[in-house]
């Protein structure tokens, strides 16, 4: 494959950072006042890399014609599905943030411009077909997303939040590290394809160790279980926009990310990660679960049912299968709207003055005092929980059906009864909205983008989500071909 | 009526006027439910009417496959139309019966409304898939309807009704997607005819049971059902006696039986002892209640006992027999709460001791009170004489010994439906507040009303509920033929009569 058509391939992502390298300019010269423009700007730049993508995961591209700079990067659908939900939570994460860092003036020009560079990193993750540009990938949306934690500066939880997510994320680079020279090392290769062709015979007890150091590094990213505990911290110290942006757009690029490393690069050996996963799937599920019961802090509250979350979404990864891999990415898909339209949601709780409220306590009431917004709540909770009918039990369905279709029927009975650990959670929200005294501390107005998007993501979780169910199969099945046509 | 899609209709007509209720103010949305219930259960009428007994099995069938995996599959066949009609029936009397409810009216209705579409669509699902989603979503109205208007304790009920019959459910799910995964099909009436392996079946049928017999409720996992109904408002009480309860009993003939016949028949021990149990445990319980919704709900379980033991009676007798029961019982439980309601809503106290001698001041309410307690009990001439003789008569077949102990439930309940009358209607009028209540309002007179008449109708004439169900059971009977238990009452052959009177001739 000759250079122009490799180029070709990776139109996106040089539009990404074309535009990424102009906005931050445009923000050198013409200071913080630019900000929204910035924000506009890059909102559009997104909007035309999900129109680039599109095309590719409608028509299912697979196969040697998708893949550039001899086996580095893959633009397949897989990866393009994965794109497509990066780039629209990214785009969310724009538009919610000048309503929530403008009252406090502090909505600064870099900003869209960090999360654009993150975008790319995690474009470039999502189609990585090479250790070392999972590496790059993974290492540049890391280093735009700690300084993001860290964004409202004089704020010290943030400095904290950003300061633990660096020390943290660090390690676990370090630990992927280790892992990817492991696995170098007793392989003789970086590429996807050479690993599995040197796996084909057999894993040796050192390929063994890198395989396990790699997926410890990838479950940090990711935040399963036992690789976790920054999560709660840095969900709550962030600032809310941001935190909507961690646990939407760089989760959905870490699972693809571990999803491709799993499936392509160590297919062959199935059976040796597939106990790792089973597990950190059941302790996510079960940790998330029991951890969310005692918060008293929304974020923190949303952070445990991420990490619960996860859990689910490892069950599709365990099956190693194409429909497993399919569910995965249905799971996301809804996973990323139902989290974009929680946090939305909790940015929309401000008290008289416009001052954010995280406490869960605050809450009571709502029902009463803010009708609409509790009724979107309600529905995006019980949506968490995968209660029917909303649309947040499909993708429970699916990474059960891919479950028990592929014999793990033992895991799926256990993962099925352990939601029901989480189901306590999510309706203690409700219960604290719809059948507490009103605390009536909830005032503040939210501008139109808040309401839109939280309407957005109701609707798409009302019953009325299951007529997509058709489409997003088709689209998830073509993706998970893809990858498998690879591996 | 060919080409309406009837079914889908009635899921409609609530689903639209519940979300009407949500915006609409307080007098509008009760207008709203109550014309929403109400064409509800004309175009109920309009069903009854146009099925046609001894015609297809399946009918009114509607068939979108507009979901990836699963279709919107409806269809009934006489058992689903029964219970169709038995809904949509209460619901109006429920709409009736929220007066009381003075606060956040047009959500209530709304739940309601939205509790009726997923009722109607539990029965008329034919799609594996499109059952579990109506089935699981009424938690979801449930929920709301006992924990925002029930009573004191009302969130531990709403949280204990909520987790216990969502563990219930969530195997069920996974039984379900095995199932589906075998057979290949998520069509129910495909399902029934289809014969798992028999190995298999077991671990089914326990899943399914899971589920089922949280929904009943079963002894031991009924303790989740006086909670919620002591707490709900009168109309969820109402609502969840008469219905949602059925949809256990629906549950075991429409899935457990057609599906697993030797799994039902290798763990009818399982049942017969569970219900042995609750049927003498839950009526001793009954008899030493303070509170007269908790009395109803333990009688309840005890009569939902009688409905199990004849659903796994392995013969028309019992089928038919638990069907009616079940009709009988969402009737008459439905009007108990009603009656209980009538009087909660004149002195604001469940206590049974707090009431005394209101057929003095009441005694137009206390005739109501009487009969519908008269049909708890059994009396010939109710709806519940028919139904529990019958599967106690189809039990008998099968095993002596269940029957003679569940039998003693008559007697119970007799001893604890007689004891609630003589202390609420009889002796003297010991409060003064109590004496003080007026007789039943025309709002009341209409809601138990057209009650009375349809139990009698059911005592006296069951026939006219009993032939649109006989093809379905005896078709019910012939699926599970094959797993047919023998029973224990040996019959054998006597000395033929005519030759003892051959000797006594001879003798002469």
């Amino acid at each position: 494959m000759d250079f122009a058509a490799s180029l070709a391939l990776i139109v996106p992502e040089i539009v990404l950072s074309v535009s990424g390298l102009v906005l931050l300019l445009v923000a050198a010269w013409a200071g913080d006042g630019s900000a929204r423009l910035i924000s506009a700007v890059s909102c559009l730049v997104l909007a035309a890399c999900f129109a680039l993508v599109a095309p590719a995961v409608c028509a299912g591209a697979s196969g040697p014609d998708t893949v550039a700079f001899a086996g580095q990067f893959r633009a397949d659908a897989f990866a393009g599905f994965a794109k497509l939900m990066i780039y629209a939570a990214t785009g969310a994460a724009l538009v919610v943030a000048p309503g929530f860092f403008g009252r406090t003036g502090s909505m600064r020009a870099e900003y869209p411009v960090l999360v654009l560079f993150s975008a790319l990193g995690m474009s470039v993750m999502v189609s990585a077909g090479d250790l070392i540009a999972l590496y790059i990938g993974l290492e540049l949306q890391s280093l735009a997303a700690y300084v993001l934690a860290a964004f409202l500066r004089h704020d010290t939880r943030s400095a904290e939040a950003g300061l633990k997510y660096f020390v943290l994320g660090a390690l676990a680079s370090g630990i992927l590290l280790f892992g990817m020279s492991l696995t170098y090392g007793f392989t003789g290769t970086t590429t996807f394809d050479g690993i599995r062709a040197a796996l084909g015979g057999g894993l040796s007890t050192g390929a063994l160790f890198g395989l396990v150091f790699m997926l410890a590094g990838l479950a940090f990213k990711i935040s399963a279980v036992p690789f976790h505990m920054w999560t709660p911290d840095v969900y709550e110290g962030a600032p809310t926009p941001v935190t909507l942006f961690f646990a939407s757009a760089p989760k959905v690029a870490a699972v693809a990310l571990t999803t491709r490393v799993a499936i392509e690069a160590f297919g062959s050996q199935a059976d040796a990660w597939r106990q790792v996963v089973i597990f950190a799937a059941l302790a996510s599920i079960v940790v998330g679960a029991l951890g969310a019961i005692g918060q008293a802090n929304i974020k923190r509250f949303l952070a445990y049912s991420s990490i619960n979350n996860v859990g689910f979404i490892l069950i599709g990864l365990a099956c190693a299968t194409a429909a497993g891999v399919s569910a995965m990415l249905v799971y996301l898909a809804i996973y990323v709207a139902m989290t974009v339209g929680s946090f939305v949601a909790v940015l929309m709780l401000k008290d008289a003055d416009g001052e954010p409220i995280d406490e869960i306590a605050q809450m009571a009431g709502l029902s009463r005092t803010r009708p609409a917004l509790a009724w979107c709540l309600m529905a995006l909770m019980f949506s968490l929980a995968g209660i029917p009918p909303l649309f947040g039990f499909w993708g429970k369905f699916v990474v059960f059906q891919a479950a028990v279709q592929a014999d793990l029927i033992a895991l799926a009975a256990l993962g099925i009864a352990a939601s029901v650990m989480a189901a306590y959670y999510y309706i203690k929200i409700v219960k604290i909205m719809f059948f507490d005294e009103p605390a009536d501390t909830i005032r503040g107005k939210s501008d139109r983008a808040h309401w839109a998007l939280l309407a957005i993501s109701a609707v798409l979780m009302s019953p009325l989500g299951y007529l997509l169910t058709g489409w997003l199969d088709t689209l998830a099945d073509r993706a998970a071909a893809a990858l498998f046509l690879l591996a | 009526m060919d080409g309406v899609p009837l079914l889908s209709l009635m899921l409609l007509v609530p689903m639209l006027g519940a979300i009407a209720c949500l915006f609409a103010g307080e007098r509008a949305a009760r207008a709203i439910a109550l014309a929403a219930t109400l064409i509800d259960f004309a175009l109920g009428i309009i069903l009854w009417l146009n099925y046609d007994i001894g015609g297809a099995q399946w009918q009114f069938t509607e068939r979108a496959p507009i979901f990836a995996g699963f279709s919107w599959a409806l269809g009934i066949d006489g058992i689903a139309l029964m219970l169709i009609m038995l809904s949509v029936f209460l619901m109006p009397i429920c709409i009736l019966a929220s007066r009381a409810i003075d606060q956040r009216v047009g959500e209530y209705m709304a739940a309601f409304l939205f509790m009726e579409a997923l009722m109607l669509g539990v029965f008329a699902a034919q799609d594996l898939f499109l059952f579990y989603i109506f089935f699981e979503a009424g938690l979801i109205p449930m929920y709301l309807i006992i924990g925002v208007w029930g009573g004191k304790d009302r969130i531990y009920a709403a949280y204990k009704f909520f987790l216990y019959t969502l563990l219930g459910s969530v195997v069920m799910l996974i039984a379900m997607l095995w199932m589906v995964n075998e057979a290949g099909t998520t069509d129910i009436p495909t399902l029934m005819a289809y014969d798992f392996p028999a190995g298999a079946q077991t671990w089914l049928w326990l899943a399914f049971f899971a589920s089922f017999a949280v929904k009943m409720p079963m002894w031991p996992v009924h303790t989740w059902l006086p909670d919620a109904h002591v707490q709900a408002p009168t109309a969820g009480s109402v609502i969840l006696a008469g219905v949602l309860l059925k949809m256990g009993g629906y549950g075991f003939i429409r899935f457990s039986l057609p599906m697993f016949p030797e799994a039902s028949a290798q763990l009818m021990w399982l049942v017969f002892a569970l219900s042995m149990l609750a049927v003498v445990l839950t009526s001793l319980i009954a008899l030493v209640q303070h509170d007269m919704k908790k009395l109803i709900a333990y009688s309840s379980v005890a009569h939902m006992a009688i409905v199990t033991v004849g659903l796994f009676a392995f013969n028309v007798q019992g089928l038919e027999g638990a069907m009616i029961v079940m009709l009988s019982h969402g009737l008459v439980s439905g009007a108990l709460f009603l009656c209980v309601g009538v009087i909660y809503d004149r002195l604001h106290t469940r206590e049974i001791d707090r009431y005394g001698g209101l057929s003095i001041n009441m005694p137009k309410y206390a005739l109501f009170f009487m009969l519908f307690t008269m049909a708890s009990i059994g009396l010939p001439g109710t709806s519940g004489f028919v139904g529990e003789f019958l599967s106690l008569a189809g039990i008998y077949q099968v095993s002596s010994w269940v029957t003679a102990v569940c039998a003693t439930g008559i007697i119970l309940g007799a001893a604890y439906m007689l004891y609630l009358y003589w202390r609420i209607a009889f002796g003297v009028q010991k409060n003064a507040d109590a004496a003080a209540m007026p007789d039943l309002s025309a709002r009341e007179w209409l809601m138990l009303g057209p009650i009375a008449a349809a139990v009698l109708w059911m005592g006296v004439y069951p026939e006219s509920f009993l032939a649109p169900m006989r093809a379905d059971i005896a078709a019910l009977d012939a699926r599970v033929a094959r797993a047919k238990p023998e029973g224990d009452a040996r019959l054998a052959l006597g000395e033929p009569a005519a030759a003892e009177a051959d000797t006594h001739e001879g003798a002469h």
